[in-house]
C-alpha cells in the first residue's frame, strides 16, 4: 500500500473533505491534515466530543452533506486508504527534490513538531474574517461574527445576552439566527449593503434558487423573532469601558457616507461584526504559488502553477461551502489521476465543473452587493487602535502615510509596527491598506504560524540530511 | 430561556473546578478555556502591553491572538484553542505575561 502515490490534503473543511474522498476513491493514498480535533473546518465545526451533543444538527444547515462527508471519511480511514491527522498546525510546506515535506506543530500547545512527506499537496486552507476598525472595536464583547458562530458550534457557548450583529455579507444572517436559536436576544441586525444594489444583481442571484432560499429562510426566522433589521446602515462606534455597553449605528447615503443626524444608540453587551472573508494563502505563498490578488491562482483542474500543488475552496477565492465542495472534488480527481501518471478525464467531474462556474458567478454577484461602506475610513478617529497586536492607532498610520510618505503596507509596518505583532497583520492588513489608500496585497509571511526556535532549528537539520 | 447546551441537546460529564486569578469557577469537559470563562460571565482575560487595555475573544478561531491567557504558569496560550482541564490555574495575562 505504501508504494501508492501519496497526496497530503491540508485542511479538513468542505474543500479538503471533498478532495480527500475524490482522491482516495480514485486510488490515491491520502493523508488529511487539519488543526482541529475533528473534521469539518469552520463551516461544519462540530461540538467537542466530550460535550456529548445529541442534536448538533440544530447548529447547522446542509447537515446531510456533512453526514455524507463524515461517513465517507470514516469509511476510507477504516479501509486504510486515508489517514486523518488531527490537531496538526501546519507552519510550512517545503519543496524537496522529490515531493514535499509538510511541517506541523502538534496539539493546542504547538510546541512539538511532526513532519509528513508526500508526493503532492492539496491546499484547502480556507479563510478567515475581515473586520474593519471603528472607534471601540477593541472592547471586550466586540468579536467577529464568525468567531461567535465558531464558539457556538464548537463549545456550545454564547458571548452575551443582547447582541448586535453588524457589518456586511451573507454570513450575518446565519450568525444572527444561530445566536437567536441559542437564546441570545438579537437587538439589531445592521447591514451596510444597499438593497437597491441587491436588486441590480437580482438576475444573477435568481439563477441560484437554492442559495436564495437559504436567505429567505434566515430572513423569515428573524422576522418571526421581530428582529430589527437595518439595511444600508453601519456601526460608527462601540461604547463602554471594560466591555461593550452600547453601539451607535447610522444610516448611509448613496455614496456610502454616514448621513449626519441619523445616529442612534442601541444598548447591547455583544457586537458580532464581519466585513467579509479573506483567504489563507500563507502556505501557497511560501511554496511560490502564483496569487491573483489575495487568493491562489488555479487552472481548470484546480492546479496551482507549482507542479504537484493543487488548491481548492476559499483559498482560491471566497465563494462559500458549495463552491468549496465542487472545487475540492475536481482537485481530488485531478490529483489522483496525475499522481497515477494518467491524464485526468474532465468528463468525470462535469457536474462539479458546472456547479463551480455557477457558484463563482453567484459569489461575484454577492461581492458586488456586500461591500463595506465606501468611505468607512472617515469614521475611524485618529485615536482608534488599528493594529490590535501592536496597539498602533489610525493617527500613527495616517502620519506614516501623510508626513512620511509611506505608500504600501510594508513601509507602514516598518514605520509604525502595524502588522508586526502576533497575528502578523492578518487582522489589520485590510484596515491599514484602506487608510494608506493602497491595495491589500499578500504579505509573504515565511511561516504560517509562530514556530518555536528549537523546532525551526531541528527542521533545518532534518531537511539538510 | 434556551441555552446552547439545550439547543444541541448536550449531555456533558460533570462540571469541574478551575481558578481564574484565584477565584474558583466551574468548567465542563470539552470546553476550551475561553468557553469556560464566557460561561462564568468573564469577557476579558488579558491586558495589553502598551495601554493596559482589556481583551478577550475576537476571532474565535486562533488567527488573531487577542485571547492570550496564562494557563498553569504558561503565558500566551490562545484561550479559544486550549481545552480546559480540572484544577487548571488560569491567570489574567498582563502585557507579555513574562513580567510576573
Amino acid at each position: 500500500m505504501t508504494d501508492r502515490p501519496h497526496l497530503a490534503v491540508i485542511g479538513a473543511g468542505p474543500a479538503g473533505l471533498a478532495a480527500t474522498l475524490a482522491a482516495a476513491g480514485h486510488g490515491s493514498r491520502v493523508t488529511l491534515i487539519d488543526s482541529a480535533a475533528e473534521a469539518g473546518g469552520q463551516f461544519y465545526r462540530q461540538p467537542a466530543t466530550e460535550l456529548h451533543a445529541r442534536r448538533p444538527q440544530a447548529l447547522h444547515h446542509q447537515w446531510q452533506t456533512w453526514e455524507r462527508l463524515r461517513d465517507g471519511l470514516h469509511n476510507h480511514v477504516k479501509a486504510g486508504s486515508v489517514q486523518h491527522l488531527t490537531e496538526h498546525h501546519i507552519w510550512f510546506v517545503e519543496r524537496l527534490p522529490r515531493g514535499f515535506a509538510v511541517h506541523a506543530l502538534l496539539g493546542p500547545e504547538q510546541q512539538d513538531p511532526a513532519t509528513v512527506h508526500a508526493d503532492a499537496v492539496l491546499l484547502a486552507t480556507g479563510g478567515y474574517e475581515q473586520v474593519l476598525p471603528f472607534p471601540g472595536w477593541t472592547l471586550p464583547g466586540v468579536l467577529t461574527a464568525g468567531g461567535a458562530q465558531a464558539m457556538l458550534k464548537g463549545t456550545l457557548t454564547v458571548p452575551g445576552r443582547r447582541a448586535v450583529v453588524a457589518g456586511t455579507g451573507p454570513l450575518l444572517l446565519p450568525v444572527a439566527t444561530g445566536l437567536a436559536a441559542a437564546g441570545v436576544e438579537i437587538v439589531a441586525l445592521v447591514e451596510s449593503a444597499d438593497p437597491r444594489t441587491l436588486l441590480r444583481q437580482s438576475r444573477t442571484l435568481a439563477a441560484h434558487p437554492g442559495k436564495l432560499g437559504e436567505g429567505v429562510l434566515y430572513t423569515g426566522q428573524l422576522l418571526r423573532r421581530r428582529t430589527r433589521t437595518l439595511y444600508h446602515h453601519t456601526v460608527v462606534e462601540a461604547h463602554g469601558t471594560d466591555r461593550v455597553e452600547a453601539v451607535t449605528v447610522a444610516a448611509l447615503d448613496a455614496e456610502g457616507r454616514v448621513r449626519p443626524g441619523t445616529e442612534r444608540r442601541i444598548p447591547c453587551d455583544t457586537l458580532a461584526v464581519s466585513h467579509g472573508m479573506l483567504a489563507h494563502t500563507d502556505l501557497a505563498e511560501s511554496l511560490g504559488c502564483r496569487l491573483d490578488g489575495t487568493h491562489v491562482h488555479v487552472d481548470e483542474e484546480q492546479r496551482t502553477d507549482v507542479p504537484g500543488v493543487w488548491a481548492a475552496g476559499e483559498a482560491t477565492g471566497i465563494g462559500g461551502s458549495g463552491l468549496a465542495l465542487a472545487e475540492g472534488h475536481i482537485a481530488g480527481n485531478s490529483a489522483a489521476a496525475r499522481l497515477a501518471d494518467t491524464e485526468p478525464d474532465p468528463g468525470e467531474w462535469a457536474a462539479a465543473a458546472k456547479s463551480r462556474t455557477k457558484l463563482r458567478q453567484f459569489a461575484t454577484a454577492l461581492d458586488r452587493v456586500y461591500r463595506p461602506p465606501a468611505h468607512w475610513t472617515e469614521q475611524v478617529t485618529d485615536d482608534t487602535v488599528v493594529c490590535r497586536c501592536e496597539e498602533v492607532t489610525a493617527g500613527a498610520v495616517r502620519e506614516a502615510v501623510g508626513a512620511l510618505g509611506a505608500g504600501d503596507l510594508r513601509t507602514v509596518k516598518l514605520l509604525t509596527r502595524a502588522g508586526m505583532g502576533w497575528c502578523q497583520g492578518r487582522v489589520c492588513g485590510p484596515a491599514v491598506a484602506g487608510l494608506a489608500g493602497c491595495a491589500l496585497t499578500a504579505s509573504r509571511r515565511p511561516f504560517a504560524r509562530p514556530v518555536p526556535l528549537g523546532v525551526l532549528a531541528r527542521a533545518g537539520e532534518e531537511s539538510a540530511q | 430561556m434556551t441555552s446552547p447546551l439545550d439547543l444541541a441537546d448536550a449531555h456533558p460529564g460533570p462540571a469541574f473546578t478551575v481558578t481564574l486569578d484565584g477565584r474558583r469557577i466551574e468548567a465542563l469537559p470539552g470546553q476550551t478555556v475561553a468557553a469556560a470563562l464566557w460561561t462564568a460571565g468573564v469577557a476579558s482575560w488579558r491586558s495589553t502591553r502598551g495601554e493596559g487595555r482589556p481583551r478577550g475573544i475576537f476571532c474565535g478561531i486562533g488567527v488573531c491572538f487577542d485571547c492570550l491567557v496564562t494557563v498553569n504558569g504558561r503565558p500566551n496560550q490562545r484561550a479559544c484553542l486550549v481545552p480546559v482541564a480540572p484544577d487548571d490555574v488560569i491567570r489574567t495575562q498582563e502585557g507579555t505575561g513574562h513580567d510576573d
